[in-house]
């Protein structure tokens, strides 16, 4: 059987890219440390020995519609392009190809299906900056093939916070199901407090430094109780109006399983959100 | 009401640099245009398959004619989309990074949580 060979979860910054490969004057102040952290953070992975990543994440409206909205979607492709138009606009960040795990996308479907998941597919699917992020942050080689899993955390009505959780504990025991020898390190990628086009935009912290506190306290730790208790889908829009994100790292926590320590904690405190850094180790798995 | 429509303006318009650029310097007749031609187009369809049933309300024609986002805001248009397209639209004026992302954020001040619903 296929073995986990990490967990992953952290924030998925746009502006990471930019910042990182600035020079002279148009280098934030911020920029080193950040560098410095994310390669820590890399670490983690490369450490792992993966050979397959599969990738949670929240597409943007780029190629996801309100036309026909799918609450949980698996990428089945031998290849994703990455990244769209408005985001190297918006963003300044670079077009890329990565390679595809269709067996593993396939498995994740029919046995999720099974699982009482009723998962979309798409053979055709183009991914934004919520995967193409940290692949810049833990694999800029992009060498490795993936299985992306997009949720919907953008677009009322969503599934509720426990559903995010449920799934996550279910690829975890799919991917460890695989009938496979390959070492599948699993990435998610979401938001603590983060407001987007509302008053409380682009300040100098997130929006809600005490939502973020408790947040990071409650992945760290695998608290999956207390998150639980503590979010609702209506409770989320008071941190920020973006801050639905954060089910895509309850997801996350149900990878790791419940009252599971991570083995990394990082965070760093930006103007407009705050970025965390969450690396698990499977337990008896060597690194 | 028709938020569905007014979120499809600013997500086609966002991702066309075309539209962007044509929305940035003629919001009024890109508007007219739009609703007139586009506005019933179902995406990912064969161009002949129209909707028969899409249009602004009176408000809703005025704000994006306008490029009122406090308006748009006030009118549950989703917070993304219309942060995103307004970026595109201004930020090229504004010196400073982030400064009118800031303004925006500032001229949206008078909003506390809860903010009118994005549920389409």
């Amino acid at each position: 059987m296929a073995t986990v060979a990490a967990v992953i979860a952290s924030t998925h910054h746009p502006f990471f890219y930019r910042a990182s490969t600035s020079t002279g004057a148009d280098r934030p102040p911020f920029a080193d440390e950040w560098v410095a952290k994310i390669g820590a953070f890399r670490e983690t992975l490369t450490r792992a020995r993966p050979d397959v990543l599969v990738m949670v994440g929240s597409d943007h409206f780029h190629q996801i519609w309100l036309d026909n909205m799918p609450q949980f979607l698996v990428g089945k492709a031998p290849a994703y392009d990455g990244n769209f138009y408005n985001e190297e606009r918006e963003f300044g960040l670079p077009r890329m190809f990565v390679p595809g795990h269709e067996e593993l996308s396939g498995y994740l479907l029919r046995q999720g299906l099974d699982a009482g998941f009723d998962l979309a597919f798409s053979n055709e699917l183009r991914i934004d900056h919520s995967i193409t992020c940290p692949l810049i942050t833990l694999r800029p080689e992009t060498d490795l093939p993936i299985v992306p899993v997009y949720t919907n955390i953008f677009a009322p009505p969503m599934p509720q916070p426990k559903r995010f959780v449920q799934l996550g504990q279910a690829i975890r025991e799919l991917v460890e199901s695989w009938p496979s020898e390959q070492r599948v390190a699993i990435i998610g990628t979401g938001h603590l407090s983060l407001e987007l086009g509302g008053p409380r935009q682009f300040g100098p912290h997130g929006p809600d430094p005490e939502f973020d506190r408790k947040a990071v306290e409650w992945i760290a730790s695998g608290d999956l109780d207390s998150a639980l208790a503590g979010v609702s889908l209506d409770s989320l829009w008071e941190p920020g109006n973006a801050t639905h994100g954060f089910m895509d790292f309850m997801l996350m926590m149900g990878v790791a399983g419940r009252n599971v320590k991570a083995d990394y904690t990082d965070s760093l405190d930006l103007f407009h959100t705050m970025e965390a850094y969450f690396t698990w180790y499977p337990a008896g798995v060597a690194k | 009401m028709s938020k569905y429509l007014v979120n499809k303006f600013l997500y086609t318009v966002d991702r066309d640099p075309v539209l962007v650029e044509r929305y940035r310097a003629d919001p009024r007749g890109t508007v007219a245009w739009w609703e007139a031609e586009q506005a019933n187009l179902i995406l990912n369809c064969h161009s002949g398959e129209r909707s028969t049933w899409l249009a602004f309300t009176g408000a809703e024609r005025d704000a994006l004619a306008s490029h009122d986002y406090v308006a748009l805001f006030g009118l549950g248009a989703h917070n993304f989309l219309t942060l995103t397209l307004f970026i595109a639209l201004f930020e090229r004026d504004y010196e400073e990074p982030l400064a009118f992302q800031r303004e925006y954020a500032a001229r949206l001040g008078h909003w506390t949580v809860p903010y009118p619903d994005i549920s389409t």
